[in-house]
């Protein structure tokens, strides 16, 4: 990668790796940021930019590596400690006392002081009107944070980072809650800071925006940079290549066999959204044994909300849904599992795995009842349920005692699936069943998904990952705004008309509106 | 009984391993400690007779620490158990002296057998009422078993108004006799109070290892939200171990109102506190999911004996409770320390291979 003469490396990530208990989410990077230029940072969901990003603010530590900042090495001890050193950092998600003021919130932890240690408000609210009018925002600096939209919070947010006075400023996603002409505003920002020699190290999945106003770009994937280039000499299918990877990902074949009868049947499920409206409206589907019926959709469409839905997790859910023919009355989580429901949930850490037992106990904690003899837990027939299930999906550990928080992401993806298998369910639903996890896993858990079909199993799985509902689904049904507005055949699925059907009820690019 | 500190540290070439193994053997290393120490400094401290008078100390400890265990692994805390302890004593004085008055012109007078189970089934119900604060409505389990502790005792001072019942010892022609068995009784040598212990103990133990409502416990302490969508009926769980609780400390009330063959109102203040302590230096988490019954007996143990034994050396009970607080902070910064090593460890191993 060549460097042009005005753009000097002034941070530099030396192979820094960065490990939480059962993932590691970055793997030996090496990552510079230039002087007086916007340098991009893309990848998929979960690839590592934010933990990224959190390393060079002073949020994490890196397990391994080097920071050098003007070539010497450093280390943060905290994001104060960062900040001092002229690193600022907006944060995806919104880091704001909503009980303060907008000036409150832009001083917070340096506020402008008198001699005798009391809070100059008005100086305070006169330097960040200057700061807010950059922004053309028409906040003014005493409002309270919580009474602002949401598009207007990150714009306080960016002022705040601004007012730093930054050599180097993160931005994660920071135009994900503003509209389009916001947008623009903030690209103005942005290229007076550039002019005045700021590093920029700017995070995005919106790749139009990236291309015109990055400088360097690098590509993430699975915690590994995957490309480094000048932005000039790239495009698009160049940045899609390296985010996605050449070896493509390893979807297991279909086998053509042929789905049977009906197995499941949902009609008419609604759920209210505590903000008034319906987070799912009206939703009606059928589902046959066998059958693998995708359910695709963008961030907050309502997929993961419908599963909660038929699994009995909302009280105030409404709508039937019938097994094999037969309603399915009973409300509470426990009895739809006996009926033959089983969910494993998008979010494995918080809501699929017992992370301080081990492999065994929460492979067998849905399915306990098949080991007992009146009260007793025979300890040779679990033992037995749980090997079988760790051969048959290749969970990798050496004994099954071992704490699942011990395995890779992929493995304890794995255990989930296994404890949901292990309840002998007639329906799987699956959220998100390969996010977060390696490619080799990935290849793992979507071949299991077409064996489990073949067995006669119907599975419901939601995805927001075109590629993989295209390449798994015998059916593909799209969600939008908590309506199904889709339903296509794989013969007869194009990605346009899944994408379409996808952004069914969402307005122009409007970041309030969406929420 | 003591099958935490028993399971060894997985065998691991990395020099942290052996560190591992003491850290989490340290409730054992400390009985031992306290065992070897006074034996040494406080004379007649190992004859039977002192032993056996320790044993039954530390029982009353023991069996609200167990019942506390299994709510602190579910993530709570029960701070009401002391209150139910005093009202239960009442409750058995209560029945022995008076009976129940029909209001009719007859008092029905219970054996001692069933003012037993009566009052076994008013801890139980104490700690039911706990269980439906805290599932039903939401209470924060601090705050709802802060407030039964102040009714329970105020229940327990209204009963009598402030009094003692005293001289326990029943009348023969109504049945009542035999209450002292509980608390003075021997079998096989042994006071009656430590064969119930080593009952209550042994079946507590089997319910944390081989039922599910065992495993449940742990997986309502370790992830709710999880053990919510497995099917774990969670709020029964939380039912279960808060009526265990009151359970607990039903039989705690019994016991010292047989010993003392009377019951005073103020009987069992500050009781939760010690058996929160038994539980903490016995290794469980007070961030719910982690604890053994084994390893709380040992606790209670420990606890029992630094004080029993000071009081044989003489030490003045001012110094006593410095040395009990110091003896809790140590564990607990003990307990901070292996986990710490312990990921650090599971970490590198990890970053190694990824």
């Amino acid at each position: 990668m060549s460097s042009s003469p005005d753009h000097d490396v002034i941070l530099k990530l030396e192979d820094i790796s960065k490990v939480y208990a059962g993932t590691v989410a970055v793997k030996h990077a090496n990552f510079e940021v230039r002087k007086g230029a916007v340098n991009v940072l893309v990848g998929e969901n979960g690839a590592g930019k934010s933990t990224l990003m959190k390393i060079i603010a002073g949020v994490e530590r890196p397990t391994a590596g080097r920071i050098l900042l003007d070539g010497n090495e450093i280390s943060f001890s905290s994001s104060g400690d960062a900040v001092s050193r002229g690193i600022g950092m907006v944060f995806q998600e919104l880091n704001l006392f909503g009980n303060l003021s907008v000036a409150e919130n832009i001083f917070a932890t340096r506020e402008l002081t008198n001699a005798f240690r009391k809070i100059d408000h008005r100086g305070q609210e006169r330097r960040a009107a200057e700061f807010l009018e950059q922004l053309e925002a028409g906040i003014r600096p005493d409002m309270l944070v919580e009474d602002l939209r949401i598009g207007q919070q990150q714009l306080v947010e960016i002022a705040k980072a601004v007012s730093l006075d930054a050599r180097i400023l993160i931005m994660d996603e920071p135009t994900s809650a503003l509209s389009a002409a916001e947008v623009e505003i903030l690209f103005k920002v942005i290229a007076e800071l550039k002019a005045r020699g700021v590093a920029i190290v700017y995070i995005s999945h919106r790749l139009e925006e990236l291309i015109r106003i990055g400088d360097y770009i690098t590509v993430l994937r699975d915690g590994r940079i995957t490309g480094q280039e000048q932005m000039r000499n790239v495009d698009t299918q160049w940045i899609v290549r390296q985010m996605i990877g050449s070896d493509a990902k390893d979807f297991a074949k279909a086998d053509g066999h042929v789905p049977g009868a009906e197995v499941f049947r949902a009609e008419e499920i609604c759920l209210p959204r505590v903000t008034g409206g319906l987070a799912v409206d009206h939703v009606s589907l059928s589902l046959r044994a066998g059958e693998i019926l995708g359910i695709y959709g963008l961030m907050g469409a309502g997929r993961s909300e419908l599963f909660d839905c038929i699994m009995g997790r909302h009280g105030q859910a409404s709508g039937r849904i019938f097994i094999d023919g037969k309603q399915v009355k009973e409300r509470s989580t426990t009895r739809r599992i006996q009926r033959g429901l089983a969910l494993i949930p998008e979010d494995r850490q918080r809501e699929g795995l017992v992370s301080i037992l081990s492999v065994a106990s929460n492979l067998t904690l849905a399915s306990l009842s098949r080991f007992v003899s009146l009260f007793h837990i025979r300890g040779g027939a679990e033992r037995q349920a749980v090997m079988q299930m760790v051969r048959e999906l290749a969970i990798k550990v050496a004994d099954p005692a071992q704490e699942v928080s011990s395995l890779s992401g992929g493995n304890q993806q794995k255990v989930v699936i296994g404890k949901a298998l292990l309840t002998g369910p007639k329906v799987l639903l699956m959220d998100e069943p390969s996010r977060g996890i390696d490619v080799g896993a990935k290849a793992d858990v979507f071949r299991t998904m077409r064996k489990l079909s073949r067995d006669g199993l119907g599975i419901l799985f939601a995805t927001s990952d075109l590629d993989e509902v295209m390449a798994l689904s015998d059916r593909i049904a799209v969600m939008s705004n908590g309506k199904l507005t889709g339903m296509f055949d794989r013969a007869e699925a194009t990605e346009a008309a899944i994408v379409a059907a996808s952004a069914l009820g969402h307005g122009p690019v409007h970041g309030e509106q969406r929420r | 009984m003591t099958d935490i500190p028993a399971k060894v540290a997985a065998p691991s070439a990395s020099s942290g391993s052996v560190l591992l193994t003491l850290m989490k053997l340290r409730t054992f290393i400390a009985l031992i400690a306290v065992l070897v120490f006074f034996s040494v400094a406080a004379p007649n401290f190992l004859s039977a007779a002192n032993l056996i008078l320790m044993a039954k100390h530390v029982a009353l400890n023991a069996f609200l620490a167990m019942g506390m265990t299994f709510v602190i692994i579910t993530g709570g805390i029960d701070l009401s158990v002391g209150s139910i302890v005093g009202l239960c004593g009442m409750v058995a004085g209560y029945l022995v002296l008076n009976g129940i008055d029909l209001l009719i012109g007859y008092t029905i007078y219970f054996n001692v057998v069933e003012i037993a189970l009566i009052t076994l089934a008013v801890g139980i119900l104490i700690g039911a009422v706990n269980g439906l604060l805290i599932t039903r409505l939401n209470v924060a389990p601090f705050i709802a078993t802060l407030g039964t502790l102040y009714v329970a005792r105020g229940l327990a001072l209204l009963s009598s108004d402030g009094r003692t019942f005293p001289n326990l010892v029943g009348k023969p022609e109504l049945g009542t006799t035999g209450f002292g068995y509980l608390g003075a009784g021997r079998l096989l040598g042994l006071p009656v109070s430590i064969w119930i212990l080593v009952v209550v103990a042994l079946g507590a133990a089997y319910l944390a290892r081989h039922t599910p409502l065992g495993r449940h416990i742990f997986a309502v302490g370790g992830n709710e939200r999880a053990a919510r969508i497995s099917g774990v009926r969670v709020n029964m769980v939380k039912m279960f171990v808060y009526m265990f609780s009151g359970f607990c400390a039903a039989i705690v009330g019994l016991i010292i109102s047989s010993e003392l063959m009377a019951s005073h109102p103020a009987t069992g203040e500050s009781f939760e506190l010690n058996a929160i302590a038994a539980a903490v230096l016995g290794g469980t988490s007070m961030s719910g999911g982690r604890g053994t019954i084994g390893g709380t007996i040992v606790g209670a143990f420990v606890i029992g004996i630094l004080s029993d034994g000071l009081v044989m050396m003489g030490v003045s009970s001012f110094w006593q409770m410095v040395i009990k607080g110091l003896v809790i902070i140590v564990a607990v910064v003990v307990d901070q320390a292996q986990r710490r090593l312990q990921s650090r460890v599971t970490l590198m191993q990890m970053a190694k291979a990824g």
